[in-house]
């Protein structure tokens, strides 16, 4: 039986940080793996200059490794020396429906996001990550304070 | 480095503007002189008509090369454009692609460049001189004009230049260079150097020039008139900032807001046709007449042909080439899906805005008829028209006669839209450039400066000497565009029929 995989949104807050840190007590009680889930927020319905079309294929290469390097790998490190199962995952899209394209495409048991706190006009008006994953998730949400 | 060239070109501006104060007037008649001058044999010939006829050369070209497209792809144009809908949607993109440039982005892109002053102004000068007839003809061209654009557009992915670094190079140029080798024809090289060169007048004409010219008049039409050039240093000076200074954020800003605007223009068209549903038959009514016997404007029937063919080719620039400078830069392992996605900007651009535009004047009396038969009041080869304005103090009119504060809101999307064109075109004009005298950065901010200035020539000179010279340049583009089309048009044929038969057999996968 394939172990049960949790779900991390990761974007180096300090949020994701502790919900991380808590994805890993659980996946260490339940003995799941982790999958470290980075998603860069970008829509294919924005509009852009010549010249940042030209270089667009560019930039994200270099997005990519930036994310890689400064953030996903040292993550994937730390977790992985608690002695962990771990893999990761960088992708680009609507944050919340990306997590909800990852979690079902990796047959998760869970997700885990990590919440701002921020109760402002402007939370409740746009949403929030958060909440969001909390309306769509097709798996149990875990939202980490 | 770069803040002291930004540093060097505000301060030679702000001079020229202290010098020129005293004698603001005249620098305006100057600089229109010296540019008629100057332009006036390149436009007589790129306008000459045929022996005999009124009928220009370049017309017939533009519109026999888009029938002819329309013909050789059987009509592709109205037989994929559902396809086309759903590749903008992002049905066929793979989510592995995600955070590339998508087939949306390209077209919004593309669209921000030739929606401009061409679609409120032009179509006012067209609709002046050729009458209402001048609409149909505008519809038919830009129709046809789909053709011609799915053809470029699906070259210039094909043959474009992808650098190591990741950043691509496409483009009219690099199509007709590498695509005439690749078929073993001679001259491949010579066309792209021609086309470059009339890519950079045609950058520094209609790409600028006019809409500095158009922009200035709708600003002065509302404040009180004043010197063109004032208008010209100020634009000159923001987009020396955006396209010098890299301050993108301007840049990014107008990228967003030209779509708002330009749908809240075409809102306010059809509220405005709503308005007056009743006369909405007679209007259809007069394009229709005016489009075969021309209801009494100079030329007749085929002076609305002229000016309806001339608006539609200089608004929605297909076989101009500039699109697919635009285009080749989408990551697609298809280069004819960026051919679909193109062929939807001359019906947005010129079915949809330009129709709009033409509409409006017509249908809210603009212009003038003569009741006892039936025909326009003509004055020198135009139109009369209600209140006297001409370009886009016409369409200002026809709006002001619904809206009353339209002009304004108009002053704000004829600022952006010209705005965001220059930008465009500024992009297109350095690739060119680029292409005759190589990469660096002294040579980018040579043309850049150069660019600069034609803003302020622009803003300064009379409509008359811009507009046929922008025409000029920007169709001496499409002679040499379409002619290197003609040869390389097999190649698509072959794009084409091998996507579409693995599109029949679901080789080519729909994601969503």
């Amino acid at each position: 039986m394939p172990k049960k995989k949790y779900v991390v949104a990761c974007d180096g807050s300090q949020a994701s940080i502790r919900a991380l840190q808590f994805a890993v007590n659980q996946a260490r009680a339940s003995d799941a793996s982790i999958l470290i889930a980075h998603v860069l927020e970008w829509s294919p319905y924005s509009f852009l200059t010549p010249e940042e079309i030209e270089e667009r294929h560019k930039r994200r290469n270099e997005e990519l490794a930036r994310a890689k390097d400064a953030l996903v790998d040292g993550l994937v490190a730390s977790v992985s020396s608690e002695g962990l199962e771990v893999d990761s995952v960088i992708r680009y899209g609507h944050v919340a429906k990306t997590l909800v394209e990852i979690a079902e495409q990796e047959a998760a048991a869970q997700i885990f996001i990590g919440r701002m706190g921020d109760g402002s006009f402007t939370s409740r008006v746009f949403g929030t990550v958060a909440a969001t994953l909390a309306e769509i998730a097709p798996v149990p949400c875990t939202i980490v304070p | 480095m770069q803040n002291k060239i930004i540093i060097a070109g505000i301060s030679a501006l702000v001079l020229a503007l202290l010098s020129g104060a005293a004698s603001a007037q005249s620098v305006d008649e100057t600089v229109n002189q010296l540019f008629s001058n100057a332009t006036g044999w390149f436009v007589s010939f790129i306008f000459s008509p045929f022996p005999g006829t009124s009928f220009p050369w370049i017309v017939a070209w533009l519109v026999v090369a888009a029938t002819v497209f329309s013909f050789y792809f059987e009509f592709i144009q109205f037989r994929a454009f559902s396809h086309s809908i759903s590749l903008v949607k992002g049905d066929y993109s793979d989510p592995n692609d995600a955070g590339e440039v998508s087939h949306f982005q390209a077209l919004a892109t593309a669209l921000s460049g030739t929606v401009g002053l061409g679609n409120i102004a032009g179509v006012a000068v067209a609709v002046a001189i050729g009458g209402p007839g001048a609409t149909f003809w505008m519809i038919l061209a830009g129709l046809l004009g789909m053709a011609s654009k799915f053809t470029e557009c699906t070259l210039g992915v094909k043959y474009r230049n992808e650098y190591a670094d990741g950043t691509v190079s496409g483009g009219p140029m690099y199509y007709l260079t590498k695509g005439f080798a690749e078929r073993g024809l001679p001259g491949g090289r010579v066309l792209a150097v021609f086309f470059s060169v009339f890519c950079i007048l045609g950058a520094l004409g209609g790409g600028n020039m006019f809409q500095a010219n158009q922009a200035h008049q709708q600003i002065s039409g509302i404040v009180g008139g004043y010197p063109g050039w004032i208008t010209g240093v100020i634009f000159a000076i923001v987009v020396f900032a955006v396209i010098v200074g890299g301050l993108k954020s301007i840049a990014r800003v107008t990228e967003k807001v030209v779509p708002f605007m330009g749908i809240m223009y075409v809102g306010a068209a059809i509220i405005i046709l709503a308005m007056n549903a009743d006369k909405i038959g007679w209007a259809f009514g007069q394009i229709f007449a005016g489009a075969f016997t021309g209801l009494g404007v100079a030329g007749g029937m085929v002076g609305a042909l002229i000016q309806g063919f001339k608006r539609a080719a200089f608004s929605n620039e297909a076989g101009v080439g500039s699109a697919a400078i635009a285009h080749s830069a989408v990551r697609t392992k298809e280069p004819i899906t960026e051919g679909f996605v193109s062929l939807l900007e001359p019906f947005i651009d010129t079915v949809v805005i330009c129709t709009m535009t033409a509409l409006v004047i017509i249908i809210t009396g603009q212009l003038t008829i003569d009741p006892a038969t039936g025909n326009y009041i003509t004055e020198g080869g135009r139109i009369v028209t209600a209140t006297g304005a001409s370009g886009v103090g016409l369409t200002s009119a026809a709006f002001e006669s619904a809206f009353s504060w339209f002009p304004y809101i108009l002053a704000v999307a004829v600022v952006l839209f010209a705005f965001s064109t220059m930008i465009s075109w500024s992009y297109y004009g350095l690739k060119a450039w680029t292409f005759l005298f190589g990469e660096g950065k002294a040579k980018e901010i040579t043309f850049k400066v150069i660019f600069c200035i034609f803003v302020v020539i622009g803003a300064a000179a009379n409509l008359g000497p811009v507009i046929d010279f922008s025409d000029a340049a920007i169709f001496a583009m499409a002679v040499v565009n379409i002619f290197g089309l003609y040869f390389l048009m097999p190649v698509v044929k072959r794009e084409l029929k091998s996507y579409l038969s693995r599109l029949d057999t679901g080789e080519i996968k729909k994601f969503k």
